[in-house]
């Protein structure tokens, strides 16, 4: 029995479901992610479950009370929202304070606790600054103290970094990550970013048009996407489409070895493999030849696009210190066959 | 060279506008104020001799004391009135959805597109003795009450004016506010009218405290709805005025009437407009 579990909740607006027969169980102290595309309905899920969305159906329990129909300002979640929506009128202390007020906490007790919060976020300097003298990363800071400092059974965080630039944004994921882990609060995240749920998350809830997906922690989710949205959502990967044969798919004559459960011979098949399980070696070493067409260096790996009879494929390599093929160098890519994957083609869509 | 054009070309824009405002506003104004001056004779009407009996008169009679302070006391009490029902009125509307919004904004701002003389005496025929609202109070048993030539016709009718100018501004402020700001206080526990009152409100002062100061500036001075709710005895500062230029043909009087009307709304709204950029400045930065 989960601590928070969500059964067969959906939401509709008019005849469009925005949230449709999600469930979902959420032990005590884990961290969740829903990740998914705009419009996807996870925003709607965390408002559901914050109180400030009515479900149409379904059922919401928190620790085995149904919280369903219960209003916002009885739940005592706390939310920490992508505006961050500080009191623009009230100092930092006084944003942090103002849930403790609401549950009537003495004042020295009160006091106490924000000093407690501030501190845990590392912005006990600013207690007196209003919300509008700090810098995005501190604002942030601010809504997670004073989500944090009312003790809620669950913190749900509405795509809390997509404020912050690239830098901050990573260090803040870390952080974030170690305030939760520090004071074991049960959390739920939204987000759009793979990365930030990937590394964050205990387990990653994948959405699509209001359904969810898959659920897997982020390693699973990542190493075997269950439909090949999630396997363009999550990380780069290359889909290649060619013909099921014993040990490989045949694309133009040529075997590409990878693995292929219940895929019966000569049926159509893609072979899905990310860019980094693939090397690059002197032309006919590998399984594949082909021609370097574009370099990019990302500081901590080098990622190619190679020309190759069987389509354009992407490589990443780590950056071992060393300049590594140039373009229109002629290159062979290997990789072992328990790192590809086949599957039989899904419709029409792309990867 | 640039330098000084820079320097005058704010002047040379500002230019156009200044000299309409000095020509319509200050000189009237200024022949006003020495017409309050010039002595009066009722035999021989204005006479080129200095004195300060005019605004002495004004000054030492309970008569004029009584409608200045009956003028204020209206300007203040429709000024409350259309705070209390303004700011909850801008608050619905900037809840409401599209079209409903664009349809009762409109119903806000209708009054002003009628003329106050018009607007006035339907007011007047609700409000009479054998009006639509006498008449429910006789259906309800109630008996006829006198409303028509009293206080409460003319704030009644007041109200319905100015409360355009508290709820737009009100409602601009509010358009500038999170939505989610409100949220967050239901879900720090706050119920919907701490929040309100806690979170809501003290970030639309700013349009609170303004639009006061237009209602209260427009009602001090207005003169229709007096002239025509309040009868023949009930006067305000504006009828009042008239009455002396008009009626009794003491225009120094009335000038004086005038000015010292002007300084105490000019003294009233300036020190308001100290507290409200007060608060500004320690809030909104």
């Amino acid at each position: 029995m989960g601590f928070l579990t969500l059964e067969g909740l959906t939401r509709l607006y008019g005849d469009v479901a925005a949230v449709s027969d999600v469930s979902l169980s959420v032990a005590k102290g884990e961290f969740v992610s829903l990740l998914g595309p705009s419009g996807c309905g996870k925003t709607t899920t965390l408002q559901m479950i914050a109180g400030l969305v009515e479900p149409t159906s379904g059922r919401i329990t928190l620790d085995g009370r149904d919280i369903t129909h219960e209003k916002p300002d009885r739940r005592g979640l706390g939310i920490v929202f992508q505006s961050y929506a500080l009191f623009p009128h009230m100092t930092v202390a006084q944003n942090v304070s103002f849930g403790l007020e609401m549950r009537r906490v003495a004042r020295a007790e009160r006091e106490a606790r924000v000093r407690q919060a501030l501190a845990l976020v590392q912005l006990a300097a600013l207690a007196d600054r209003y919300p509008r003298q700090l810098s995005g990363g501190q604002r942030q800071r601010v809504a997670v103290a004073r989500a944090l400092v009312i003790d809620p059974p669950v913190l749900l965080l509405d795509e809390p970094l997509s404020n912050l630039d690239a830098k901050l944004r990573e260090e803040m994921q870390f952080e974030l990550r170690g305030i939760q882990q520090r004071v074991g609060t049960t959390t739920i995240m939204v987000t759009h970013d793979q990365g930030e749920a990937l590394s964050m998350s205990d387990r990653v809830v994948v959405m699509e048009q209001g359904h969810i997906v898959q659920v897997d922690a982020p390693y699973r989710l990542y190493e075997s996407p269950a439909t090949s949205f999630i396997s363009a959502f999550v990380g780069k990967m290359n889909r290649l489409s060619g013909v099921w044969r014993p040990g490989g798919v045949e694309i133009g004559g040529r075997l590409l070895p990878c693995n292929g459960a219940g895929l019966s011979e000569g049926a159509a098949a893609v072979l899905a493999i990310r860019p980094e399980k693939i090397g690059l070696k002197a032309p006919g070493a590998g399984v594949l030849d082909g021609r370097v067409k574009g370099r990019f260096f990302l500081g901590s790996a080098w990622f190619f696009t190679v020309e190759t009879p069987a389509g354009l494929i992407g490589v990443s390599l780590p950056n071992a210190g060393e300049e590594p093929a140039r373009e229109g160098d002629a290159v062979g890519l290997d990789w072992s066959s328990t790192s590809a994957k086949a599957a039989k083609p899904e419709g029409a869509q792309g990867a | 060279m640039s330098g000084a054009r820079v320097s005058t070309t704010p002047w040379l824009l500002a230019a156009p506008g200044a000299l309409l405002f000095a020509a319509l506003v200050l000189v009237p104004l200024a022949l006003t104020v020495v017409l309050s001056f010039h002595a009066y004779d009722v035999a021989r009407g204005v006479q080129d001799e200095f004195t300060l009996a005019h605004y002495a008169a004004i000054l030492s009679d309970s008569y004029f004391l009584n409608i200045f302070w009956r003028t204020l006391r209206l300007a203040a009490l429709t000024t409350l009135i259309c705070a209390v029902i303004g700011a909850p009125e801008a608050y619905v509307l900037s809840r409401m959805r599209e079209p409903w919004r664009s349809i009762f904004l409109l119903a806000i701002i209708g009054p002003l597109l009628v003329s106050v003389v018009v607007r006035t005496f339907g007011w007047s025929m609700l409000l009479g003795p054998t009006g639509l609202v006498n008449d429910t109070f006789r259906g309800l048993g109630i008996g006829t009450v006198k409303i028509l030539y009293t206080e409460t016709a003319i704030v009644i009718a007041l109200v319905h004016v100015m409360l355009p100018f508290m709820v737009i501004p009100v409602w601009t402020s509010l358009q500038k506010l999170d939505p989610m700001v409100e949220a967050a206080a239901w879900t720090l526990g706050a119920s919907r009218f701490t929040a309100l009152r806690r979170v809501v409100l003290p970030q639309v002062t700013m349009g609170l405290l303004s639009g006061s100061l237009v209602v209260f500036g427009l009602s001090a001075s207005a003169f229709a709805i007096p002239a025509l709710l309040g009868g023949r005895r009930l006067k305000m500062a504006a009828t009042l005025v008239y009455d002396e230029y008009m009626h009794e043909l003491n225009w120094p009087l009335g000038a004086a009437i005038a000015m010292l009307v002007l300084v105490i709304n000019l003294v009233i709204m300036l020190a308001y407009q100290r507290v409200v950029e007060a608060r500004a400045k320690r809030t909104l930065g």
